[in-house]
């Protein structure tokens, strides 16, 4: 296997982009990583997306984008793994470029959501879930983590207004974010008085939907000149669970979030300490501790705690979602995993604007498809 | 939902039919063939009781498409007697809070009603507090 850098990326603000069709967003953001990595062609572009087929009635996004984008002839495929698809997507065009097999791949993603109304939207999340005994009994994709962060609450003891430093935290980074769908800080009365979605879930434990494409172009690490950025991508794994809560041993353990890290760890050969800073899959406040915990971070049951201590914060022992996470950067569902990348990408290269943290030399990313069903992890190292 | 969707699904929908296995005993809702304990192929019929207690539940106020009738309304993951849990909604509440805990069982009711062509009910299984029968 070879050694495999990020040389280039791209994306375009979340938002709802009513002026921009699905083709087009990819696009902007396929072609402005190609421009920063200063390439013109590609061996093959893997394209990270969960609804098109419903959402723009738009399948076969390989061929679609790609020649959009002036890549016809160029290899090209959809990958799908609910709300993990951006990742899905990295990690196929990491596999490429590692094996020998591609000299330059674009991990590339898009999510166009606002071409539906909201309870389409709604419909289409659920798919995530078990047709036939999850979504086919009622249960919307809110309610599912709903009722994970009621029994957490119920078997640790933890009180609502614990969860608050997630969401407040990622909405004063966002702040700094040009490509942020929220920039306005909250504070903790913003979030005492939100309204319920789904008890205890309340509208600023949920990340907002939007529009958007991410893109990343990677080749092999000798291939980039030493005087230029160098990223490489040191740790990529992915593991399943049951798609089901109810299949799931532990509902309140992400065991793939666990078995991900874990191997991206040895891949790495660190240990989570060693971690400067963490972009999370803070679809819900409950699933930012949850991935705390299974990343090793925190104890179980104790990922709040970090919140609460403050631990997540810039200049504390591990700061999440550094330019607003999922909950204020925004969740267009099959495109997050790249944005989460670039983002990474941007502290390790020094770029983060007024987010930049003082220590980015080791940042990792980790996406979650969804419920906890499909997770995958990636670290990348400044060199 | 498409009526041969429905209709594969009718003994678990009515009667709550899972399987047990047959190397270790495990019993399985929904049904998965092979067994998560074992790993073993674990394809023999078995009924539940339909008893259970409330591991978990919120309530949906933003209901997906097609079941808007019947919003807001409380859902659950139902933890069987036999062992099992199981994803449900609850009905019949009356008055009494929802709780981490309560005794259910389950009854058939109708989930959502669909439009369109198919325009089929849909009936399944719900779950609701277990009565408290005088003696
Ligand atoms: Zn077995």
């Amino acid at each position: 296997m070879r050694d495999v850098a990020v040389i280039g990326i791209g994306q375009t603000p979340v938002a709802e982009h009513w002026d921009k069709s699905l083709k087009e967003l990819a696009g902007e953001a396929v072609i402005a990583a190609m421009r920063d990595a200063g390439r013109e062609y590609a061996d093959g572009m893997f394209m990270g997306n969960m609804m098109s087929g419903s959402a723009n009635h738009q399948q076969h996004l390989g061929a679609y984008i790609a020649d959009w984008v002036g890549l016809r002839f160029t290899e090209a495929a959809k990958i799908e793994s609910a709300c993990s698809s951006g990742a899905a997507s990295f990690r196929a065009a990491f596999i490429a470029v590692a094996s020998g097999e591609m000299d330059c791949a674009i991990a590339a993603a898009v999510e166009k959501m606002t071409d539906s109304t909201s309870d389409e939207i709604t419909t289409q999340l659920a798919t995530a879930a078990d047709a036939d005994y999850e979504a086919g009994m009622g249960l919307s994709f809110v309610a599912l983590n709903a009722l994970i962060m009621q029994r957490y609450m119920h078997e640790y003891g933890w009180g609502k207004e614990h969860f608050a430093p997630f969401p407040i935290n990622a909405h004063a980074n966002a702040a700094h974010n040009p490509n942020a769908r929220f920039q306005e800080p909250i504070n903790l009365a913003t979030y005492e008085k939100a309204g319920m979605i789904c008890p205890p879930i309340n509208l600023m434990d949920a990340s907002p939907m939007g529009d958007g494409a991410a893109a990343l172009v990677l080749v092999p690490l000798d291939s980039v000149s030493s005087t230029a950025k160098r990223i490489r991508i040191i740790g990529s794994a992915g593991a399943t669970d049951s798609i089901a809560i109810h299949h799931r041993k532990e509902p309140l353990f992400l065991q793939a979030a666990y078995l991900s890290s874990q191997k991206a760890y040895k891949m790495a050969g660190i240990t989570p300490s060693e971690i400067d800073f963490f972009e999370l899959h803070d679809a819900f406040s409950i699933m930012s501790a949850l991935s705390l915990e299974a990343s090793g971070f925190a104890e179980r049951g104790q990922g709040p705690r970090m919140a609460v201590e403050g631990e997540i914060f810039p200049g504390g022992r591990l700061p999440v979602s550094t330019r607003g996470g999922l909950k204020a950067r925004g969740h267009p569902v099959g495109a997050t995993g790249l944005y989460q990348l670039v983002e990474v990408v941007q502290q390790l290269r020094g770029e983060a604007g007024k987010n930049q943290l003082d220590r980015a030399r080791i940042g990792m990313a980790q996406n979650i498809g969804g419920s906890g069903s499909n997770i995958i992890t990636h670290i990348l190292q400044a060199i | 939902m498409e009526v041969p969707r429905y209709w594969r699904n009718r003994n678990q929908r009515y009667a709550l039919v899972g399987e047990v296995c047959p190397h270790c005993e495990v019993k399985i809702f929904p049904p998965r063939d092979v067994c998560p304990a074992c790993g073993q192929d674990a394809k023999t019929k078995f009924s539940f009781s339909g008893r259970g207690e409330v591991y978990s539940y919120t309530t949906i106020s933003d209901a997906p498409a097609g079941y808007e009738e019947n919003a807001p309304y409380t859902v659950a993951l139902v933890k069987l007697e036999e062992g099992p849990v199981v994803t449900a909604q609850l009905t019949d509440l009356g008055q009494e809070p929802v709780s981490i805990g309560m005794p259910v069982e389950m009854v058939t009711r109708r989930i959502r009603q669909d439009g369109g062509k198919e325009g089929i009910l849909v009936y399944g299984y719900k779950f609701r507090p277990v009565m408290a029968v005088a003696r």
